[in-house]
């Protein structure tokens, strides 16, 4: 072993533009977004609930992204979509909202692998105001059994939270036989589409089981900083923010007009791309992840193969750590994320993969990419050339191997 | 992303004495992958009883590759008592500093090196010279008990000799290689008790609530009046309410130990217990919160057992 050597040495050079592989984080603007935005910051920019026809140029950009989202949700009427200001805001709404529409009721259920957003609002309503949470399990590959969410369900349970895609593996939940069972107790069911809007077609009309749904403007290619909740008419759900009628009560404060409109047309172009989403970018996502399994040793996929968002794949590399993965990739301008604890900011590696019981090891050492209708396969090529050497030496200075997992 | 130095980037990019020294003289090995970091140094000396080279392996983040490599850049060429010179504090400012979360890989460095040192006695068939042993807190490690717990326990059960240590704070119930350490303690508090520096136990300098293991029977309970009390209410509180609740979104969770002037002594239990951010979670985040919502002059130490 030479004294010193060069991490870098022999990679194939970056690319001019990088890799951006992290669009599960969040995505590009669209230009086409962007373009509807501007005119609302700076030529229509009144208030929507003024009576000029400053206001009303506003107010008639946010009726017309209501119903543009309306469209992508396949929903009944445009008034049940109710404006957000992110995806963990419609979370936080849809249950906080429910439990203080139904007082009596002091149970919840959710699943283990939800986002942070739902998370640590249920853990916060269990220690500090006296709920209680039932946390599904999920299997290794990140499956739910439907019998335990029937086993769970009380008379007093209030509201079911699930997400129909896990924003680390792409595992999808079959959110329509899990609400069949909900609403034969007569909860009210949450769906958490935060991940699967826009790249999976959506009917809210087919899906009567689901009651309010979650969406978020960011993760499909409109700004951050916008999001909505889907209200099923006849849902009954107290506001979290009050002191204005805007959104018809449910949620009070000027709206988000720009990025209302950004967001209605960014909604507008993944109902046009969905089938692209479901072809190409899946293709490329295919690609990527037999490219990587086939060309590193100890290697392997987490979660579901075969029922899972088409952009997203999730690999662990043994014996190694993932942000050393993910720093070396960066000098390659390759974006993609990990689920190590020293990637997070936190301390534990990801709460997802620890749920579906793989070892810490593999955890440590995982990296999703996810992918977007703006990537293209020449990308794809180049991370498949690129990681093998960097993945073989990082495993050249970690203590461990097959033959020696512990000290 | 963290803001890491160009030298950090460098050891990184480029990490020096990558592998395993042949024919050793000492091997530290410290860490797992579970806990996310993990670190095997080694060194062989000259004829001159030098460090003639070393090596390290290191399963971890990048600022982990980069205090191994620097580590064992500092090594050569210095005697084990020069070695042993070297803190975690020296290796994160040979690489021109840390992100404050990521000191413990600094940290890790300098246990490796305890560790190899201690290897290295133990090859000669004898035990570590304590001064080689200088970690700041730690007097006893089987136990991994801090000076402070010892000398605090010295002075509030006014204990006179190392079984009475032992008994009260477990410290020296393992290898005894801190026997001699635990007598200099007691020398010196006994020292500063005679000549009147340390008020009697039933002063309110020191404050202890029940849950250290022995000392439940001649805890005192603080008079309500007490201003020290309020504050320990205080803290209590937001240690249950808000801490405790964040901390158990990673599986660990946090208990008061007891308040001592402005110095707050917490454990961290569960996944925070064995954690190596464990630094960053207790400067980061509770002392932060602690400051901003009970005094700004705060400090946290966290009591290892």
């Amino acid at each position: 072993m030479s004294k010193s050597f060069n991490m870098m040495e022999g990679l194939p050079p970056r690319p001019e533009k990088g890799v951006y592989f992290d669009n599960n984080a969040t995505t590009a603007v669209a230009p086409e977004v962007l373009e509807a935005m501007l005119p609302l910051l700076t030529e229509h920019y009144g208030n929507p609930s003024s009576m000029h026809s400053f206001g009303a140029a506003a107010g008639a950009a946010v009726e017309d992204a209501r119903d543009k989202i309306q469209s992508l949700l396949g929903a009944a009427l445009g008034n049940e979509v109710v404006f957000t200001g992110s995806g963990s805001e419609s979370d936080n709404l849809a249950i906080v909202g429910t439990l203080r529409a139904f007082p009596d009721k002091k149970h919840l259920i959710t699943t283990e692998v939800e986002h942070p957003a739902v998370l640590g609002l249920c853990r916060d309503l269990e220690k500090r105001h006296g709920y209680e949470v039932t946390y599904l399990k999920v299997d290794q590959d990140g499956r739910l059994d439907p019998q335990h969410l029937r086993d769970a369900l009380r008379p007093d349970t209030a509201v079911v939270s699930i997400m129909m895609a896990n924003n680390e593996t792409g595992v999808l939940f079959d959110v329509s036989a899990l609400g069949e069972i909900v609403k034969e107790q007569g909860s009210v069911f949450h769906v958490d589409a935060v991940q699967a809007a826009g790249k999976l077609p959506l009917d809210m009309q087919k899906l009567t089981c689901v009651d309010l749904l979650s969406i978020s403007g960011h993760k499909l290619h409109a700004p951050k900083g916008i999001g909505a909740l889907y209200v099923r008419k006849g849902t009954k759900l107290r506001p979290l923010v009050v002191g204005g009628h805007q959104e018809r009560g449910r949620r009070a404060g000027t709206e988000n007009v720009a990025g209302a409109a950004g967001f209605g047309v960014a909604c507008e172009l993944a109902a046009a791309g969905i089938e692209h989403e479901n072809t190409v970018v899946r293709a490329m996502r295919d690609r990527l992840e037999a490219g990587l399994l086939a060309a590193i040793p100890d290697s392997q996929r987490n979660g579901d193969p075969d029922f899972r968002l088409p952009n997203t794949t999730n690999i662990s590399f043994e014996y190694i750590e993932g942000e050393g993965i993910l720093l070396l990739l960066d000098r390659l301008g390759v974006a993609a994320s990990s689920g190590s604890a020293c990637t997070s900011g936190s301390l534990e590696p990801s709460h997802v993969l620890r749920a579906m019981g793989l070892p810490f090891t593999q955890a440590h050492g995982s990296i999703r990419f996810s992918l977007s209708r703006y990537n293209n396969p020449d990308e794809v090529e180049y991370v498949i050339k690129a990681l093998p050497p960097i993945i073989e030496r990082l495993r050249m200075i970690t203590p461990f191997n097959a033959n020696r997992a512990t000290f | 992303m963290w803001n890491y130095s160009e030298k950090v980037f460098d050891h990184f990019m480029n990490p020096r004495n990558v592998g395993e020294v042949e024919n050793p003289d000492g091997v530290g090995e410290v860490g797992s992958m579970a806990c996310g970091d993990a670190l095997r140094l080694s060194f062989r000396l000259d004829e001159n009883d030098r460090i003639a080279e070393a090596k390290f392996q290191t399963f971890g983040c990048g600022s982990a590759i980069a205090s191994s490599s620097v580590l064992t850049e500092m090594l050569v060429g210095k005697t084990l008592e020069e070695a042993a010179q070297i803190t975690n504090e020296d290796i994160a400012r040979e690489l021109d500093g840390l992100p404050r979360e990521k000191m413990h890989c600094s940290v890790m460095g300098r246990e490796a090196l305890e560790a190899a040192m201690i290897d290295h006695y133990k090859r000669l068939g004898r035990g570590v010279p304590c001064h080689l042993l200088q970690q700041e807190t730690i007097l006893c490690h089987c136990f991994q008990v801090t000076k402070d717990t010892v000398r605090d326990a010295i002075f509030k059960h006014r204990l006179e000799d190392i079984e009475d240590v032992t008994n009260f704070t477990k410290a020296g119930g393992g290898c005894t290689d801190c026997h001699h350490d635990i007598g200099d303690m007691l020398r010196d508090c006994w020292d500063k008790i005679e000549r009147g520096e340390i008020p009697e136990p039933s002063g309110d300098g020191l404050v202890q609530l029940g849950d250290m293991p022995a000392a439940a029977g001649a805890a005192r309970t603080p008079p309500a009046e007490d201003p020290q009390q309020e504050i320990i209410d205080k803290i209590k509180e937001l240690l249950h309410n808000d801490i405790s609740v964040a901390l158990r979104n990673d599986g660990g969770d946090i208990e008061f130990v007891r308040l001592q002037d402005n110095l707050v002594y917490v454990r961290l239990t569960g996944a925070c217990a064995a954690c190596r951010a464990s630094d960053a979670t207790i400067k980061g985040y509770v002392e932060a919160q602690l400051r901003e919502f009970v005094r700004d002059d705060l400090e946290v130490i966290e009591v290892k057992q």
